[in-house]
Parts: structure tokens; sequence; C-alpha cells
């Protein structure tokens, strides 16, 4: 025991001396997507997800190679609400198509309603949310007050009402119903990415390049911008979910989609007159789309995880 | 070594220890273990100390030595993912290591009280200052009426208790958040309390209050204080007794004074040699370097020769303070601050937070305009550069932030970060660019395979070179510091700063050092301005300064220093 004023002095060679800071050189690299990726790795939800998310991108881009009956084909009245059949594993709609098929082709418009109208979202809501977080003052009043006016309008109410215009209403077609969508979503989008934006404009490291001789924009699109990202991605994987299911309203309301575009949302539609004689015409095409938004809001969840700057180590 | 004088240890405590009395707090072999992703790591071992009624015990080390863990564990406040392995933590006798969270829950405020680092996070902002004290009081089963909880307050120094206790955290400074928060670990008259690094965010005038007064109430309530520090001449100077904590061991442990006069421990030989102090004297990288080294040497007459590279006239800056509906107040933030920095020399600005030293800084940078007076760099006024002259101007005066954590932009690897100042000046191709990030690591001493990592896998020393490696990449006549060591251990620290002066030697560099830590200054500056309230009281030579101060308030700044007073070796620092 250490008695009180005994000089003690451990032996050296108990804790040998380092250098002074040296550098831990024996792990690889770590950046903040490459700490996410091996994050993300490990996480059932995420693989779960997005092998669904996989699966999905195959039967959009390629119908053909899962489904041998094209949608429209060899609908017989014959056949109309029957049950599942040799070849016809889900049954016939109330016009005797073949519903396996026709969920199979509904996705193709599905998906890319939920993958353009993102994009529409993440170019109008990043770059006027990222303008107005940044230079601030009366840039940043008039742009948010702009995102205001839009949020107020609730999307589905603020659709309806916009694909009353003649110019929607005799063209409709998958590009109405982005521009729609992306029309009245932009404003969350430019919401968050003004916050992040603020919360990184201060930052010592955008001061340094500044005072590095890098322009104000200069340092907004290489240093603010990619600092901010993290959150403007998790919505964006979030929103799709949100808009697969807005394009499903609005075709199911018979102002989405025309029906000669195959989607679930109009299946589900004309499924609601035999609701309750015949549940399965509707309940494949709803459950494609339960899968789906569902696997798109578990994907955003693992990447909100991952990017979540407080896990981060040091 | 020069003869030193050993002070005698004082010997009450082993009056007292031969009287009977038992040790309070005894930590016998202690590991803490915390589990992490990748295992299990060991965070303190064989970690031994002893407390006696009454006397302060200081742990020192630097940071991840495991001194904050020692003292958590003492007050069973361990991060979940962390837990007492092996030995034994005895108070009054009783094992406390393991004890349930119900005891620990009776022993925390009265029997053990503890002061947190930052004063600024450690008040909830929500509730009055009042009802906090309140909520410890009440917690304790002590008598919390008003009359009781401005007792309290007034005891830590807080004028005006009652009015006080209606306030806000956001209305009190650092100082007084950190009385407040001494009054709530002293409110309940525990006999042991913990001070984790109590005074390290605050001004050395104000810590020198604070810790004065710390000392008057422990020694009128017969507290115990258990210290952590980073700073070996303030734990020389408060503590009884010094235990140096070094990778999770205990190194040393002794007498403070004793102890930090003859160090035995290599690792605290190495701590005391790096400690700056005001008897350090400038290091002195250039005299081996010959005639163009002379210059260097801080010789007033060769000076004098030197020319002004920077030269700032009359500066002013007033920002306009909001109070509500169109009214505005004038805050000079800076005020008639005129001085000349020589080329090749070191210039520091010293004083306190909110003297207007950063700002300043920031002026000379061309980050804020000046409301008035003139900035002159090599005779042409810095206001009157148009924007591509800007851009040249940018190339010659570089900075040097105070945060290691938040200069280095995290999306960016160590290659990218310094290779971007010669990408945005269009110097080179891809291949010298290449050749010269290399150069600049190799400058900084640091490996070259740095270049692949990205900095939160860097330590803070590690990411201050790597902004200076930046600074350098365009090779420019001026380096502004910004508090560019404060943030530092102290051996990181000394490794930075004679990393500069080295760099000064080598290249000719003129520095531009904002500090608040005066002994940084007497290790790097040539000549010093000192501000306060935005004003400049005092310059002159960094010898003249610190031996005869002029101005009263420079002295109370050199006399706040901790452990001013006590002689370290000289030679040494």
């Amino acid at each position: 025991m250490t008695s009180n004023y005994t000089h003690f002095v451990a032996p050296v060679d108990e804790t040998p001396l380092l250098a002074t800071d040296t550098l831990k050189a024996d792990q690889a690299p770590l950046s903040l997507w490459s700490d996410a990726w091996r994050k993300l790795r490990r996480r059932p939800l995420f693989i779960l997800s997005a092998l669904l998310i996989l699966a999905l991108t195959l039967v959009a881009l390629f119908p053909g190679l899962f489904s041998s009956v094209a949608p429209n084909d060899g609908c017989e009245l014959s056949n109309s609400e029957g049950g599942p059949a040799a070849g016809h594993p889900f049954g016939f709609t109330f016009q005797g198509c073949d519903i396996y098929s026709r969920v199979v082709h509904g996705t193709q418009a599905s998906l890319s309603v939920g993958v353009l109208s993102v994009l529409c979202v993440l170019i109008v809501g990043v770059t006027i949310g990222a303008i107005a977080g940044y230079y601030g003052g009366w840039v940043d009043a008039v742009l948010a007050r702009l995102g205001d006016i839009f949020f107020a309008l609730p999307l589905i109410l603020g659709a309806l009402i916009i694909t009353q215009l003649p110019a929607f209403r005799e063209n409709k077609s998958v590009w109405t119903v982005v521009l729609v969508i992306s029309m009245l979503a932009w404003p969350q989008m430019a919401r968050i990415t003004r916050g992040a934006v603020i919360e990184v404009r201060n930052a010592d490291f955008v001061t340094a390049a500044r005072s590095l001789g890098v322009s104000k924009f200069g340092a907004l699109v290489r240093h603010v911008l990619p600092n901010a990202l993290a959150p403007i991605i998790v919505l964006a994987t979030l929103e799709l979910g949100v808009f697969i299911v807005a394009e499903a309203t609005l075709s199911f309301l018979g102002v989405g989609l025309p029906q000669s575009i195959m989607s679930w949302g109009n299946d589900i539609a004309g499924a609601q007159a035999s609701i309750r004689t015949n549940p399965q015409i509707m309940l494949y095409p709803a459950a494609a789309l339960s899968i789906t938004v569902l696997s798109f809001i578990m994907l955003g969840d693992a990447v909100r995880d991952a990017l979540d700057p407080k896990s981060r180590q040091r | 070594m020069r003869e030193k004088e050993m002070t005698t240890p004082e010997i009450h405590i082993d009056e007292a220890r031969s009287a009977g009395v038992k040790p309070l707090l005894e930590i016998r072999d202690l590991a803490i273990t915390f589990s992490t992703g990748s295992g299990e790591v060991q965070a303190v071992r064989n970690a031994h100390l002893t407390i006696m009624p009454g006397e302060t015990v200081a742990i020192v080390g630097e940071s991840g030595s495991g001194k904050s863990t020692t003292a958590l564990a003492a007050i069973g406040l361990l991060p979940n993912n962390g837990r007492v392995s092996a030995g034994q933590i005895l108070l009054d006798g009783e094992d406390i290591a393991h004890a349930s969270e119900k005891r620990m829950i009776e022993l925390r405020g009265n029997t053990i009280g503890m002061v947190p680092q930052d004063p600024m996070s450690n008040l909830n902002p929500v509730w009055k200052i009042g009802y906090q004290v309140k909520e410890t009081l009440r917690a304790n089963g002590l008598p919390s009426g008003p009359d009781d909880i401005a007792n309290v307050l007034a005891q830590a120094g807080l004028p005006d208790a009652h009015r006080r206790a209606k306030q806000y955290p956001h209305e009190f400074s650092g100082g007084m958040r950190q009385r407040a928060l001494i009054a709530i670990g002293l409110s309940c008259q525990p006999r042991l309390l913990i001070a984790d690094e109590p005074t390290s965010a605050l001004d050395v005038t104000v810590q020198r209050q604070i810790l004065d007064h710390l000392d008057t109430m422990t020694t009128e309530l017969g507290t115990a204080v258990l210290l952590i520090t980073h700073d070996l001449g303030l734990a020389a100077e408060r503590a009884d007794k010094v235990v140096v904590m070094y990778r999770g061991q205990v190194v040393e442990a002794g007498p403070s004074l004793a102890l930090l006069q003859n160090p035995q421990h290599p690792y605290t030989k190495r701590l005391v040699e790096s400690a700056p102090s005001l008897a350090s004297r400038r290091i002195q990288v250039a005299k081996e370097q010959g005639v163009e080294a002379s210059d260097l040497l801080a010789s007033a007459a060769e000076a004098a020769a030197a020319d002004n590279v920077l030269q700032i006239q009359d500066l002013r800056k007033v920002y306009k303070l909001r109070q509500g509906f169109g009214k505005s107040s004038d805050f000079a933030a800076v005020d008639g601050v005129s001085f000349d920095v020589k080329r090749g020399t070191t210039t520091a600005i010293v004083g306190e937070s909110g003297s207007g030293k950063s700002t300043v800084a920031k002026m000379v940078l061309q980050l804020e305009t000046p409301t008035d007076g003139k900035i002159l760099f090599d005779g042409v006024d810095t206001s009157l550069l148009k924007a591509s002259e800007l851009f040249k101007f940018r190339r010659r005066v570089q900075p040097i932030f105070q945060d290691p954590y938040g200069s280095l932009d995290p999306m960016y690897n160590i290659y990218r970060t310094i290779e971007e100042p010669l990408r945005v000046h269009k110097i080179g191709n891809a291949a010298s660019r290449e050749k010269k990030v290399r150069e600049l690591l190799d400058k900084v001493a640091l490996p070259q395979s740095a270049m692949q990592r990205f900095p939160n896998e860097l330590s803070g020393g590690q990411r201050q070179r790597v902004a200076i490696a930046r600074a350098l990449a365009l090779d420019p006549d001026v380096i502004i510091c910004d508090e560019a060591v404060s943030a530092l251990d102290v051996l990181v620290q000394a490794q930075v700063l004679n990393l500069l002066a080295d760099l000064q030697a080598n290249l000719g560099l003129t520095y531009l050092f904002i500090t608040h830590d005066l002994a940084v200054v007497r290790q790097i500056a040539d000549h010093v301005c000192v501000m306060e309230k935005g004003k400049l009281v005092e310059t002159g030579s960094t010898d003249d300064v610190f031996e005869s101060p002029q101005q009263e308030y420079t002295k109370a700044l050199l006399n706040a220093i901790p452990g001013a007073k006590l002689m370290l070796p000289p030679e040494v620092a």
C-alpha cells in the first residue's frame, strides 16, 4: 500500500514510453461513407430491404422475365374473378386478366414515379434549400416563404386540384404525376437541406477554405453540401416510399396515371368494386405496394442510423 | 542540473495518520474495462491512490490517460459499457466498487460531490439556477427554502444571490456558471469533492478566483478534493499530492512539489519538461542555423532592422447589437488597435475571452471588414485590394485555427485537405501536387501513409499538424495562429510549438499568434500585444513585458497563471 508521502514510481517496463502522439496506422482508412457501409453491412434490416429493392428493380426493368403472360393478353370474361389456375397463380381480375402479370407489370410505373419524383425533389429542394441556408438574409426570407406557401398545401389535396388543370388532365402520364408530386413535395427537402447547411456553414473548415482562397460558392459546393448530405439522403429514401404511395392514391382517385398504364394504384382502384366478393384481386397489388414502400422506409431507417454523426468514432 | 531547493512537505497529514485517522478514499489496484465494438478495452489498470480527509489530491495526465474514468468510477458514474473489472474503491473502508445503485445515490451529493468540466453544458438551460440548487438539496433531504438556496449560492461567491437564483444559466458568464456548479457540488457539504478540470474552460484570472474560492470553501468545510487536471502548474499549486497517470496506469505519485521538481518516471520527466511556464525561454532552434537565423533571435536591434510585413493602424470593429424593435447599440469589439509585425518574427496577441483578439485576426485574414483603420500588408492597404489581388493575398497569409476537430473537412482525406490550396490556386499538375503534399507531410513530421486517412482517425495534435501543412502548402509569408495550440495536451502542445519554431527558422515565416495562454507566449513570441476589452493596453518585447509588466491588467494576467510562483526547473522547460 502506498503511504501518503511515499514517492511512488511505477516500474518503467510496465508502461513503456511511446513516442508522443503516434499515428495508428494499422487500420484501413475510414471515410464517412466507408464507415457507414461497414455498419450497414452488418444490419439485417438493411440487407433485407436492399435485397427486396434489388429484386423490385429487376422486376421493373425486365417484367418479361418474371411473367410470360402480357398483362392485357388473353383477358377472357369467362375467367372474370376466377381463382388461381395453372399459369395464373394469383387468379383473375373482374375483366378476366391475369393478376400476377398485372402486378409484375405495374412495378415499373410505381417505381419510376417514385425514383423520378425523388430526383426532381432533390434537384429543386436541395438547390433552393442550400442557397437559402448558405446565403441567408433576404434570399433566405424570400425562398423560405415561397417554400412555406407550397408546404401549406396538403400533397393529395393539392395534387387533386392541379391535376384538374386542362394541361394535366389531357396529358396524363408518368411525367405529369412526377411533376405534380415534385411541385408539392420539394419544400420539405428544402427545409431539411437549409437546416443542415446552416449547421455546417459556420464550421471552421469552411472559414479555413474561404481563407485559402476558395470562392463563396465554391465553399458551398465543395465543403458545405457534402457535409450536409446525410440528412438529405435519409429523407430521399424515406420520401421514395411516400411518393410511391402518393402515385397509388392519385391513380386510385382516378387523377393519377391513365388506365392504359399498368400501375398498382389503378389495379387497387379497379378492384374496389369486388372487394367483398373477391378480396384477392385487391390483395396482391396492395401487398406489392406495401412491401415496396416498407423496404424503402426500412432502407431509409438503416441509412439514417449508419450516417448518424453521433455514432462516428472520436 | 542546477541545485534546487527541495521544499519539505508539510507533515500535518502524517501526524493525522499516526493519530489514527483513516483514509477517506482509497483506490486499490483498480482496473476498468470498456466493452466496445472491437472487443474489451482496458482503460485503467492497477490504479491506486489515497485521499486523507481534508486533503487535495490531483490526478494529472493527458487525454485518454484514464484520469477522468478513475474519478467517475469513484462516484459510480461510469458509462454503461464500462465496469470495474478488478480492485477496490474503499470509501471510509467500505468497498463501493460494486455497490448497488441505491447505495451510490445515497452517497452522491452528501458524501461525494462533483464539479463537472464544462460549465456551459452542465447546467440545464431550461431551469432557473435556484431550481437546480433546490433539486440537489431536496434529493439529499436538506431544507430547500429560498433562503437556503441563496445561502448556498452566496457561499460560492455569487453576489446578490436571491436575484441570481431566479436567473437562467444563459444569463450567467462562464465563471458565474462554474461558481453555480461549485455551489451545487458543495451544497450538501460532501466529504469528498471530485473536480474534473473545473476551470479549463475559463480565463486565467477567472480560474484563479474560482480556485481560490474553492480552496477557501473546502478548507472551511474540511472537504477533501480530488482534482483532475492536465495542467501541471495548477496541480502543483493547489494539491498536496499529485498522481500522474499515463495509458491507464499510475506511473508516479507523491507529494506535489517533490514530484514535480524531481520527477522519476520517464513519462513524468517528459511531462515536466514540456510544460510551458513563465520560467521557460523562447524556443530557439535558430541558433545553429547560421546567418539567416540571426535575425530570428528576437534581439531588439536586429528585429528593428527587419521590415514590417504587417502594419495595423487604428483598427476598429464595431458590431451593432440588436435591442428589439429597430433599436441597436454599438459595441466596439476592437477599438483603436495599432501595432506592427516584423518579418520573420512572432507577435503574440494576448487577452481574455471577449478582448477582441480573434476579431483582429479575422480582420487581418480579410474574413471581417474593419469599421475603421487600416491593415497594411507589405505596405499595401488591404482594404483596397481587388478580388484578384485578394486571391493573391490569400496565398501569402494563411490561418491555423483553434479547434483541430473543426478546422478540417471531415469528408476530405488528408491528401485532399492539404492539396486543396494548391488546386484552388492552380499550382502544378497532379503529380507535382502529390510530391508537394508528401514534402509537406514530412515537414510536419507525419508519415506519408497518413495521406489516405480521414480527420476523424487522427488525434488533436495530428490534425493540427495537418492544418499546419495545409497552411504551408502555398508557401505563405505570414501565418495567423488563432489559439492554435490551446486545445492540445501539454506534450502535444510542446511538439506543435517546436514544429512551428523549426518552420519559422527554416522558412523565415512570420507568425501572428493569438492566444490566452501567457506561458505559450513566453515560448514562442518575440513581441507581445496585450488586449483588454478591445483596446491594446501594453505592447513590447516578450522579455520586457514578462519581466517588468507596466500595466495592472498585464500583471494580473501574469499572476493568475497557475504555478507561476513555483520554481519549475527552467533549464528543462
